[in-house]
């Protein structure tokens, strides 16, 4: 998602396209000051550069150094997770180029030029959760680090990880059901409520929200089409019936924000925010669902010896 | 219910083609399994037919090339937003779900192309109907194209779609009859 494809999708339905306030590419770019500098308490700006940054600068930084801390720490223990197990069962060499990709996304969204122009554009501020809570998550979940983890672990203390992945907390935030009222949940509110202002106003609202964002959407990838092990998965159909009414909330969500702009938002860049989080959701929403379905399609394969006759063994969709 | 596959090597036949229905009547042994296997197929086009009307004719055609559609007329009401977000998603579901029961079908059998062409001229057939009369006129959800008279563009819109489902209907019999032991 560049904001030329953004700049792609204004030009489709909103009559006049929006000058797109040269999000992260132009950080040099003078932003219009208006109704769309919501926080504009604290808007002092950088010194020099021009660019308001409606933000105190120093909490910010902790915030960011915070995730790059963390996402240097994913890093070097899924480096070292797939070294150390390196003479057991091969593990695909997508996985750890998909995981670091997500890592990629996921730090793109959260620091840097996307993320700090997230606080005066919509559009910025969706691109960012697409990356932080859908596509970063999906890459993510796809590298599978837990398998990865165990592979490389020794017994003893791999054993110990499996019993934190069994713990009941676990067990039911990982339900298909519940991480999607997690995910969807958790977006309804922060559009609907209070919450959006205080996202852009504390460092803890910014902290919070986006630490919940991200960790609702690798929850509820991981719950349904995740290569981890999952010893609680519900079955397929389940699976399929949250995937679509989630599909389905997230899309009326965005439709809504289309025609109900979040206080202190232009309603052109909310509009154009909107249509990102409509068609982006969708291209990571097919994903899951062909990723879903790619396992059920191995899972049924038919046996390709013997003329047994198994019921068990012919797809039930 | 499996069908025999005596070989891996059936996995990995080439696409299409008349080979591709001396295969299925090699391995349907059996009527009912044919049977089974055509039913299957069928419904496979089917909901890969509904499922590209619903999630992509009306975006690539209507939405982004002719610009009639907008993205969301903001005249909907609640009820109408939440059924248009559940077709929205159950569209790309089938569409996907149709792609993955043509493939299982195909390696447990073959597909007999001519009739599940059929299905999917049917598919895409019935959903424009369903669409035409459902989204369009009962829920109103949103109209064909805005600030002209809709009743010529209904009228063709629905009469397509009618003619689309007698076709596919037509496609999917001949195909069938001519499907070996089926």
């Amino acid at each position: 998602m560049t904001p030329a494809s953004a700049v792609w999708l204004a030009g489709l339905s909103v009559p006049p396209a929006p000058p797109l306030q040269a999000l992260a590419a132009d950080p040099g770019h003078e932003h219009p000051a208006g109704p769309g500098d919501h926080g504009g308490a604290h808007g002092s700006g950088h010194a020099g550069s021009g660019l308001p940054v409606p933000w105190p600068l120093a909490e910010w930084s902790a915030f960011e150094w915070l995730v790059l801390l963390l996402l240097a720490a994913a890093a070097v223990g899924y480096g070292w997770s797939l070294w150390a197990g390196s003479g057991r069962r091969r593990v695909s060499p997508w996985r750890p180029v998909s995981f670091s990709a997500g890592l990629l996304c996921t730090g793109v969204g959260l620091v840097g030029p996307v993320a700090q122009a997230g606080h005066a554009s919509f559009t910025a501020h969706m691109v960012g959760h697409l990356l932080v809570g859908m596509l970063g998550p999906l890459l993510l979940v796809l590298g599978a680090p837990v398998r990865v983890l165990l592979r490389g672990l020794p017994t003893a203390a791999a054993r110990r990880v499996t019993r934190v992945l069994r713990f009941p907390l676990l067990r039911f935030v990982t339900t298909p059901v519940v991480a999607a009222v997690l995910n969807v949940g958790g977006l309804w509110l922060l559009y609907t409520t209070g919450l959006f202002p205080w996202m852009h106003a504390s460092a803890l609202g910014h902290a919070v929200v986006h630490a919940h964002i991200f960790l609702a959407g690798y929850v509820f990838t991981a719950a349904i089409a995740g290569p981890d092990p999952d010893p609680h998965r519900s079955s397929f159909r389940v699976r399929a019936a949250v995937l679509v009414v989630f599909m389905a909330a997230h899309s009326v969500l965005a439709k809504w924000l289309y025609a109900h702009p979040p206080v202190g938002v232009p309603a052109d860049d909310v509009r154009v925010g909107a249509q990102l989080m409509y068609y982006g959701g969708d291209v990571v929403d097919v994903a899951l669902i062909v990723l879903l379905f790619l396992g059920h399609h191995h899972a049924t394969a038919p046996r390709t010896s013997g003329r047994v006759k198994t019921a068990s063994s012919a797809p039930r969709m | 219910m499996a069908h025999p596959e005596p070989t891996p090597a059936t996995h990995s036949t080439p696409p299409a083609g008349p080979p591709a229905g001396e295969h299925a009547a090699a391995h349907a042994s059996s009527g009912a399994d044919a049977a089974r296997t055509r039913r299957r197929a069928g419904l496979s086009g089917f909901l890969f037919g509904c499922g590209i009307a619903a999630a992509m004719i009306d975006l690539f055609i209507f939405h982004l090339g002719l610009q009639w559609h907008h993205f969301y007329d903001l005249s909907t009401h609640e009820v109408a937003l939440v059924t248009d977000g559940f077709f929205h998603a159950f569209g790309w579901f089938i569409t996907v779900w149709g792609l993955f029961l043509l493939a299982d079908v195909r390696r447990r059998g073959g597909v007999h192309w001519p009739h599940w062409a059929g299905a999917v001229v049917l598919g895409v057939g019935a959903f424009q109907l369903f669409d035409g009369i459902v989204d369009h006129k009962l829920l109103g959800i949103h109209q064909i194209r805005y600030g002209v008279d809709l009743l010529p563009y209904d009228l063709v819109w629905n009469g397509t779609a009618v003619l689309l489902i007698l076709l596919g209907y037509v496609l999917m019999r001949r195909g069938g009859r001519a499907h070996p032991r089926a």
